[in-house]
């Protein structure tokens, strides 16, 4: 489904992701960990299509299709979603607005009807629900005053909405309560069948309790660094980063040639 | 004094032209206002460049030369006004054709006990009463002639009186329309709304052609009684090519509320001139105002509110969205008199640049002399938040509808403050069209 080759992407002239290969099939889970600063973030908003990045080598197929050739809007028509680390607040603009707008260009995309008003508020409901999200939050403006846990289940609504076949999730479980991570990680795995993918990327073991990846990659200074399966997490909760830091210095070293 | 005396000399002879076709009518207590205030024109002049309150705006294609006032109104058909009037709205409706009134187009229907909606023209005694009294007391001390220059030449204008407790639900409106004859038009409204009552007026300037040589210059005045509540829209839709000199002077007494909406949709170069007096305590004033130019529209509204007594309040905020080569202005003067204690004043200006071309000046002018007050102003200028855009992207909207969605958001804050479901909901449609062309307007050469 996604297949990520030799990934370089640099921000203002400064190289972030230095090399990333990271291959996802259909149906498959992966988390993405590491340390601030090391990358994961700016791996998602790549593959979302924000133009602050240049990507300056390699490249990322989706579907048979080069990723990096498409408008972010088409991206997103073609089943990629990222919740944002960080939801942008756009005043004047309501959510009920923001997710109908949005799912109708996803709909055209498919080949479906735009949806009336009335079934939209159906479908919202069953998934606002889902999300143990009140209503009121459609006539407000989108992320304006939300708190930092309401952002997030905002995102996960609009994921279930949107039904993307590669959802990507940063940091999605940051900042929330024990109850609205449960939430969280019962509207990702509603939407998880053998054929949508996920990238979650996240801090902390505890949400891959009830997301079980199939894969956990550490990301490190713009590098996959090590890959392995849902032990991994537990050991990086365990030991911190420190460790891998090392053996990937140690590597690098014994590659070098002798006397340099 | 008068800065081109060509210009003053060709609108002396044009009032002695007009006087003599009034025959009996010169004698009549309007006819006197007009008298004052070419006295006034001929002593002031017009504005020129030098004028600090022209700044930003050239008075030259406004000011230099006579614009020979329009004496026959052209032509108007009920479908050529449709798209102006407010659909669903019952209420009454003045139309006027070139400064002058159509009665067949226009419509009073049943009012309310206590509510009169005439044509200057037209009034009845109590009315003509009403006018000998307020009319032009405002307005003549403006800043500039422009205010002169409306009274020496009204032919007609719409005249609203609500007496003390009544109340008119449904917006009154006014349209002018110009059939695009060349000249000056003079569109005229007076507003008295008594003690304890309330009215909602919305005026709409608007052309049947692009208006070249057609020159507006429009003065609205209006009385808020003690605890009255009124609420008053301009929506100016005037012809591409079209000029526009406008003021609007307001007084408010005691415990008023007073809500003013000024749509700068079109025309070539629209000068808009607000001066409202809070004349007594506890009121609450609020002047709104959105700005759409585009290609080489110039806009600028001048407003000052004064506040004269103590315990009012006032809130300001006028929104731009400019596109092309335009150039939007703002001046915002809050004048707080010594005895006007405890005042709490906010005034914003935030303008949303579409193109490299588009230009702003904004300028808050805070004139303070009470010790205990609450003023504050702020100015923004910029362009769409890129991460608002992203975020729209990566949710499947397309980058121009985006850019539609976000600059719909900024103006539909100026939008929804209109009280009145229907009027809100026509302006939409205005606005929304308006803000098409202005997001499609780049700018770069002519
Ligand atoms: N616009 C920018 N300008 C300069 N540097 C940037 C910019 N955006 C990101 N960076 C830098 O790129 C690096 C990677 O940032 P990124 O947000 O991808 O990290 P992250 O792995 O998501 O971290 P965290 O776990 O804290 O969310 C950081 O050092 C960050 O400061
Ligand atoms: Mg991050």
């Amino acid at each position: 489904m996604l297949k990520i080759t030799n990934l370089h992407a640099t921000v203002d002239g400064t190289e972030i992701l230095k090399g990333i290969n990271l291959e996802v099939a259909p149906g498959e889970i992966h988390a993405i960990m590491g340390p601030n600063g090391s990358g994961k973030s700016t791996l998602a908003q790549v593959l979302a299509g924000h133009d602050a990045f240049t990507v300056t080598e390699g490249s990322v197929r989706y579907e048979n299709e080069d990723l990096l050739d498409m408008a972010p809007e088409d991206r997103a028509r073609k089943g990629v979603f990222l919740a944002f680390q960080y939801p942008v607040e756009i005043p004047g603009v309501n959510s009920a607005y923001f997710l109908r707008t949005g799912l109708n260009e996803v709909r055209k995309a498919r080949g479906e009807e735009e949806i009336d008003a009335y079934d939209f508020l159906a479908l919202i409901r069953e998934k606002m629900a889902l999300v143990e999200m009140d209503e009121s939050f459609l006539k407000r403006s989108v992320n304006e005053g939300f708190s930092g846990g309401e952002k997030k289940r905002h995102e996960v609504l609009q994921m279930a909405v949107l039904e993307p076949r590669l959802a990507i999730l940063d940091e999605t479980d940051s900042g929330l309560d024990i109850d609205a991570l449960r939430v969280v990680a019962h509207g990702v795995n509603q939407l998880h069948t053998p054929q949508n993918s996920a990238i979650v990327v996240t801090h902390y073991q505890r949400l891959l309790e009830y997301i079980v990846p199939d894969f956990v990659h550490v990301l490190m200074d713009g590098r996959i660094v090590r890959s392995g399966g849902k032990e991994l997490a537990l050991q990086l909760e365990d030991k911190g980063y420190d460790w891998i830091r090392e053996e990937t210095a140690a590597a690098a070293a014994a590659t070098q040639p002798a006397g340099a | 004094m008068a800065a081109d005396n060509d210009t003053i000399s060709g609108y002396t002879a044009a009032f002695e032209g007009f006087e003599a076709s009034l025959n009996g009518g010169a004698r009549s207590p309007l006819h006197a206002r007009r008298r004052e205030a070419i006295a006034h024109l001929q002593e002031h002049g017009l504005p020129t460049a030098r004028f600090e309150a022209w700044r930003h705006t050239n008075p030259a294609p406004l000011a230099n030369g006579c614009f020979p006032p329009v004496v026959t109104a052209g032509k108007l058909s009920a479908e050529a006004i449709q798209p102006f009037v407010v659909s669903g709205i019952d209420g009454p409706l003045l139309v006027f054709a070139d400064g002058q009134f159509v009665p067949g187009l226009s419509r009073v229907g049943d009012l309310p006990d206590g509510v009169q909606v005439h044509s200057l023209s037209a009034a009845d005694s109590e009315t003509a009463a009403i006018i000998t009294a307020n009319l032009a007391a405002l307005a003549l001390g403006a800043e500039h002639g422009f205010a002169a220059l409306n009274t020496a030449f009204v032919r007609d204008g719409a005249v609203v009186t609500i007496h003390a407790g009544c109340t008119m639900d449904v917006p009154v409106q006014i349209l002018h329309v110009s059939t695009g004859q060349a000249g000056l038009t003079t569109p005229r409204t007076l507003v008295v709304a008594a003690a304890g009552s309330r009215a909602s007026v919305v005026e709409t300037f608007a052309s049947t052609t692009a208006g070249a040589g057609v020159l507006t210059s429009s003065v609205a005045e209006i009385v808020v009684g003690a605890g009255a509540v009124v609420e008053h829209a301009r929506i100016h839709l005037h012809g591409a090519d079209s000029l526009h000199a406008g003021t609007m002077h307001v007084t408010e007494e005691q415990d008023a509320r007073f809500t003013a909406h000024t749509f700068c949709l079109a025309g070539r170069i629209l000068r808009e001139d607000v001066h409202t007096v809070l004349r007594g305590e506890h009121i609450e004033s609020t002047l709104n105002g959105l700005s759409l130019p585009l290609g080489d529209d110039h806009v600028d509204n001048y407003t000052t509110i004064e506040h004269v007594a103590p315990d009012c309040s006032s809130h300001e905020l006028y929104k731009g969205v400019v596109g092309g080569r335009a150039h939007n202005v703002f001046r915002g003067k809050i004048h707080v008199h010594q005895a006007a204690q405890r005042t709490d004043a906010y005034q914003s200006n935030q303008n949303l640049l579409m193109s490299d071309d588009a230009e702003i000046n904004s300028k808050p002018q805070l004139e303070i002399y009470a010790d205990d007050v609450k003023c504050s102003h702020g100015s923004t200028t910029g362009q769409l938040d890129p991460d608002a855009l992203f975020y729209l992207q990566a949710r499947g909207v397309g980058l121009q509808q985006a850019r539609g969605v976000l600059t719909r958001a900024f103006a539909g804050e100026l939008v929804d403050r209109l009280q009145h479901e229907g009027l809100r909901t026509h302006v939409e449609r205005l606005v929304s069209a308006r803000l098409d062309a202005v997001l499609a307007d780049q700018g770069g050469a002519r």
